[in-house]
């Protein structure tokens, strides 16, 4: 087992399908200089000249050109340097990128990756620290994935590259400096867009997650587990199309929800996964099911403001112990 | 100088592209009015020898982006009137199988990557497979973006500009200038006389052609591509031209006289024009062009047989095509 941070994990990811397929590239602000603004395409711009570009700030033609670069054949990877920009694209992505294959009749594939940076960090204040992934599972047409370790980031954007369909791809500042196992190449498996993966098995009570919130679920798991509850955690990894089957029968096994994102909590992800199953899985419920994101704020500048955006573990330890 | 038999041909070429445009166009809007035809159409009555003559200096692997009033690109690209006219009517032999409709016609098998249905959509499109095809596939594949004087305004004209000079890429921007963004007089949203003023300021080549002179818009083409194609960059064509019908069909057209379209139609008409000049050069006779436009007739009435007789997709296929896997 080697030790990789998450970003250098991406590298890995993005240098294995570029090295097999010719037609990826990467386009983005400050990737092929900088090494992206996180680090995340370090070493790629050496290893592949000419297939990492720097790009104008122009966020439409980034995005609007890698759809065309897609419809005309090639498989790009664009960056959106914080995920916080893509409004400015958003045409491009939910007019554009996500309609061409069905509004054309099959006849278009858009093999596209669109990476997005995203979550609170180094006080990014109101407009470089959110989490926008919900807007995107809404849009039929596109997928939708945020993986919350190395290992799967690596393997979910190979998955998102080799994928014929548009991908976004949302990755959590945070994470990309944390570190965690990998398997060497030959031993690793390969991720099928749509599965989720529970993490942690337990009898008690499931927790759902994705990307950073995974960190609340495994510790409000881990002080659960003093008191004796076993929590069953969840990874979500993609959003769209979502794996409600893991889901619901976690929570037939379970009889209990908890689903937690650093997103705003109003007409968050959790909102989805909580409604589903309370369609679908409400005779097996012994307690409400309970929901954590932030609540409805911009995303403050000041340390004593920012902290209260946040979600805790102890929150979802709070919540869950009172639904026993 | 004699004229020579390939001057002849492509003349017939140019006339024939127009009319099946022409009588497509018409046949549409009377299917329309009529109620036959469901959704809105837009047509390129009086624009036809803007497509024609920049297609006609295209090969069939190049691209097209193409716009809402997309009809007249899409043919004279060379595609099939008989898919085109099913897919109008929502068929199952259409283009698009009926996912698309008249405002997302497309046919990617002669590089006809799909009209827009967003004012502006199409830019970054071709201006990302111009890049894909030099920068990335590697091969001499040219792209042409036709968009309005309505859509000059948008933002992602600038973005798309900006890159594609900055990297030479082999895109052609083809302004149709017809004078009306939807109901609003294009000088009343812009002070730019000329929309090819613009390309000074991204060091692009800005050029002015007769939109309604199928051979002058085909020269003008043919310089734009070869300077592409060399990898020379891009090239800004307004082609001057007039909305002869109104934004869609049915519109009811409260914002201008009708006798004052009429008259430019009258003056300008690009199949009238195109008679006069190929009289003049000898390339073509009245009644040759006659005969192009009976036969043109009648191939649009048998592609409106082919869409009237086609089924409509089958209902339980709607999710088809939302994903590849």
């Amino acid at each position: 087992m080697r030790k990789l941070t998450f970003a250098q994990a991406t590298c890995e990811a993005m240098a294995e399908t570029m090295e097999k397929d010719p037609t990826v590239f990467a386009m983005g602000e400050d990737l092929a200089r900088q090494g992206g603004i996180f680090g995340q395409f370090k070493g790629l711009p050496d290893q592949f000249p000419g297939r990492i570009l720097d790009t104008p700030i122009s966020e439409t033609f980034i995005i609007g050109g890698g759809v065309g670069a897609a419809l005309a054949g090639a498989r790009p990877v664009v960056d959106m340097h914080f995920a916080d920009f893509i409004g400015v694209p958003m045409d491009e992505i939910f007019n554009q990128m996500a309609k061409a294959r069905y509004m054309f009749g099959g006849q278009a594939t858009v093999p596209l990756v669109l990476r997005a940076p995203d979550g609170m960090t180094f006080q990014g204040a109101a407009q470089h620290s959110q989490c926008v992934e919900a807007w995107f599972p809404h849009i039929p047409g596109i997928k939708v994935v945020a993986p919350s370790n190395p290992y799967d980031a690596k393997m979910v954007l190979k998955a998102a590259i080799e994928s014929d369909d548009p991908v976004l791809y949302f990755e959590n500042k945070i994470l990309y400096k944390e570190k965690g196992e990998l398997p060497e190449v030959a031993d690793q498996v390969p991720y099928t867009i749509g599965k989720a993966r529970v993490e942690r098995e337990g009898t008690d009570v499931t927790i759902v997650s994705y990307s950073i919130g995974m960190k609340n679920a495994r510790a409000a798991a881990d002080l659960l587990a003093k008191d004796g509850i076993k929590a069953e955690v969840v990874d979500l990894i993609t959003l769209s199309p979502w794996d409600k089957e893991t889901v619901l029968n976690s929570v037939k096994k379970t009889h209990r929800l908890c689903v937690v994102h650093e997103a705003v909590k109003q007409s968050g992800f959790g909102a989805e996964i909580s409604a589903t199953v309370a369609e679908e899985a409400m005779e097996y419920l012994d307690a409400p099911i309970l929901r954590y994101g932030a609540p409805f704020c911009p995303i403050p500048f000041a340390p004593t403001l920012e902290k209260m955006v946040r979600v805790y573990p102890e929150d979802l330890y709070k919540g869950i112990k009172g639904m026993f | 100088m004699a004229v020579t038999k390939a001057q002849k041909e492509q003349a017939a070429k140019f006339y024939e592209t127009m009319s099946t445009i022409r009588h497509f166009e018409e046949s549409i809007k009377h299917d329309s009015l009529a109620g036959e035809i469901p959704g809105f159409v837009h047509l390129y009555i009086g624009e036809e020898a803007i497509a024609t003559g920049v297609c006609a200096a295209l090969r069939k692997d190049d691209m097209i982006e193409s716009t809402h009033r997309g009809h007249g690109h899409c043919i004279a690209k060379g595609a099939d009137v008989n898919k085109m006219m099913a897919e109008i009517f929502g068929k199952k032999t259409g283009m698009c199988q009926g996912r698309g409709g008249s405002m997302h016609i497309a046919d990617f098998s002669i590089g006809m990557l799909g009209a827009n249905g967003v004012v502006g959509g199409g830019y970054n499109l071709a201006t990302g497979a111009a890049l894909a095809n030099r920068m990335v596939l590697k091969n001499d594949k040219v792209s042409v973006v036709f968009f309005g004087d309505g859509a000059s305004n948008r933002g992602t004209f600038h973005e798309a500009m900006n890159v594609a000079s900055a990297w030479h890429l082999p895109v052609i921007f083809v302004n149709e200038m017809n004078c009306w963004a939807s109901t609003t007089p294009y000088r009343t949203t812009c002070n730019t006389e000329n929309i090819s003023d613009r390309a000074y300021g991204y060091h692009v080549p800005g050029v002015i052609v007769d939109g309604q002179d199928v051979f002058a818009v085909y020269e003008a083409a043919k310089t734009a591509v070869e300077r592409a194609r060399k990898g020379e960059g891009p090239t800004f064509i307004e082609a001057k031209t007039y909305r002869i019908e109104g934004h869609y069909v049915g519109d009811p057209e409260l914002y201008r006289e009708r006798e004052e379209t009429q008259k430019i139609f009258h003056d300008t008409d690009p199949l009238k024009m195109f008679r006069i000049k190929a009289a003049k050069l000898k390339v073509m006779t009245a009644k040759e062009c006659d005969a192009i436009d009976e036969k043109c007739a009648e191939k649009i009435k048998a592609a409106k047989k082919f869409a009237m007789e086609s089924e409509y997709p089958d209902s339980s296929e709607y999710m088809k095509y939302v994903y590849v896997d």
